[in-house]
């Protein structure tokens, strides 16, 4: 099993990171780049791919950042390995259906990774826990920086660096933040908020990106434009005007919920804890779901914090890729369920009973 | 998940949304109702997006930019229909091969057509030197050739400058 020590070791989203925070569950920023005068991966010959990925793979190998790293190839990865990878944001799904001749570097806290032969030669991402675009970016543009020491990249001063993909061209950078918005899923607010980032240039997802639903009220806003703003901008933009606009209005709708609902809220979070810490099968939809309640009632105080890094971890570990690889077999998906609720039941059950007092 | 609520040809509130999956991917359009008639959109069955953006590619260049046969790529023999068909670019150089194409989908794309990000003033410094080098490499050679060895020495001499630059710096 080649991803083992990964998941055994300390990272950053599951536990060696900083704790977490209410509504902010991790930050991110990736860059994409490519090597001049080769073909994008998509259009590149097998063998010009496999001189990519060893070129690449070099360059990375003499980053200080990323010493005792894990190279991983995506041929020598099993289907079920590729998707605990995703499952931990540490590769793209596109990365993870990659032909051959693609490859990843993830640092040794798990919070870089380096991605080579996705849609682009490179796209490098950095991920935090909590909020913090500042520290993200010095760091990854540090790791840019060396990068271009050593790799020539495709760069026209008209256009900036350029991608196999228009819409990623000039910065090449997506810089996105996970939050969590129970309070305004709970109010139906979210299809208002979506439509004003939308018209500010910003994208919402679901947890896993593109066409993914919003299983445990996670969304992903993301800037969609990258040419015609400075990263700085870019990052500055996305903070001020959708983010922090984002969280004020998550806050007024839980405040409003405990005001005026606060039997209809309790309830909600005393069931999740109940199923949690008592049902038998439970989808990973499901799941997250429950947890995400929690989460919020750790927010609002009916849980006490230290519980926090838990359900953060536990959000992770219950997608069916995890559950599958902790069992060490594939199963099926209604032993996964029990898998899973058995899971639960053991980390849920050690969290003492809720107080609702004020 | 959210629809964009302006018409991505006018940019007016936009009432049609359609998304079909092209190549495996699915794609989305958002349009007023002007331009979703103009454009056949009103009829569900014969519609197609793939041609939608076909066509509102060829709208802004011109039907023979996209299917005169003398655009391709040099340098990778991307065509502008491959690039259609897989929503990516060959390699750096279709950038500028199919710049007529490119330019007015970078205006409604994002919020500027130039980069004013970050620029790898390094890279871009060892990348210019490296060529000066090569160019300098081929008139010394010229020069031996014609036996003109006043310029062969000078062109020498810039060559040693050049090279003593392009040392990496000791760390």
């Amino acid at each position: 099993m080649t991803i083992k020590p990964l998941l055994d070791a300390n990272a950053e989203l599951t536990s060696g990171g900083a704790p977490g925070e209410p509504i902010v569950m991790s930050s991110r920023i990736r860059l994409a780049r490519n090597l001049d005068g080769r073909s994008f991966p998509g259009w590149a010959k097998k063998t010009q791919r496999r001189e990519i990925l060893s070129a690449c793979e070099k360059a990375v190998a003499q980053l200080p950042q990323m010493q005792n790293g894990t190279v991983l190839r995506l041929d020598d990865l099993s289907e079920l390995e590729r998707q605990v990878l995703v499952e931990r944001h540490l590769i793209s799904r596109e990365l993870s259906q990659a032909e051959d001749a693609s490859g990843v570097i993830i640092s040794r806290d798990q919070s870089c990774s380096i991605m080579i032969n996705e849609e682009d030669h490179l796209r490098i991402q950095v991920l935090r826990t909590g909020r913090g675009f500042e520290d993200i970016w010095s760091i990854i543009d540090a790791i840019d920086n060396k990068l271009e020491a050593l790799l020539d990249f495709a760069f026209s001063e008209d256009l900036g660096y350029l991608t196999a993909c228009p819409t990623n061209l000039g910065t090449g950078m997506r810089a996105s933040v996970m939050l969590h918005l129970p309070g305004l899923v709970m109010t139906s607010d979210m299809e208002k908020v979506i439509r004003a980032v939308n018209q500010m240039g910003m994208v919402v997802r679901g947890l896993f990106g593109e066409g993914s639903d919003a299983t445990g009220s996670l969304f992903q806003i993301s800037n969609q434009q990258t040419l015609g703003e400075s990263e700085q901008e870019i990052i500055k933009r996305l903070e001020r005007e959708a983010i922090g606009s984002i969280i004020e209005q998550e806050k007024n709708a839980r405040a409003r919920l405990l005001e005026t609902k606060p039997d209809k809220v309790h309830d909600k979070i005393g069931r999740a804890y109940g199923i949690l810490q008592n049902g038998h099968l439970l989808s990973s939809a499901e799941a997250m779901n429950h947890l995400s309640l929690l989460r919020l009632g750790i927010d609002c105080g009916f849980i006490d914090e230290q519980w926090r890094v838990v359900v953060d971890r536990l959000l992770i570990e219950l997608q069916p890729g995890h559950i599958q690889l902790a069992a060490h077999e594939p199963i099926e998906s209604d032993m996964r369920d029990t898998a899973r609720a058995r899971l639960l039941r053991e980390e849920i059950g050690r969290i003492p009973p809720l107080s609702f007092e004020p | 998940m959210g629809e964009s609520l302006v018409c991505d040809i006018c940019g007016k509130l936009a009432t049609v949304h359609l998304t079909q999956i092209i190549n495996n991917q699915i794609q989305k359009v958002d349009l007023c109702e002007e331009c979703a008639q103009q454009k056949g959109v009103t009829d569900p069955e014969g519609f197609s997006l793939a041609d939608f953006m076909a066509k509102n590619i060829q709208s802004t260049v011109g039907p023979e930019a996209v299917q005169g046969p003398a655009l391709v790529c040099p340098s990778c023999g991307c065509t502008p229909r491959d690039f259609k068909r897989n929503g990516r670019l060959g390699c750096p150089d279709c950038y500028e091969a199919f710049e007529t194409l490119i330019t007015p989908m970078l205006k409604s794309m994002h919020r500027g057509d130039h980069h004013t990000g970050k620029i790898p003033h390094e890279m871009l410094h060892r990348v210019g030197l490296r060529k000066a080098i090569n160019r300098l490499k081929d008139q010394l050679a010229n020069a031996v050739e014609q036996e003109k060895y006043e310029d062969a020495a000078r062109f020498r001499d810039e060559l040693d400058q050049l090279k003593s630059q392009s040392e990496p710096p000791a760390r």
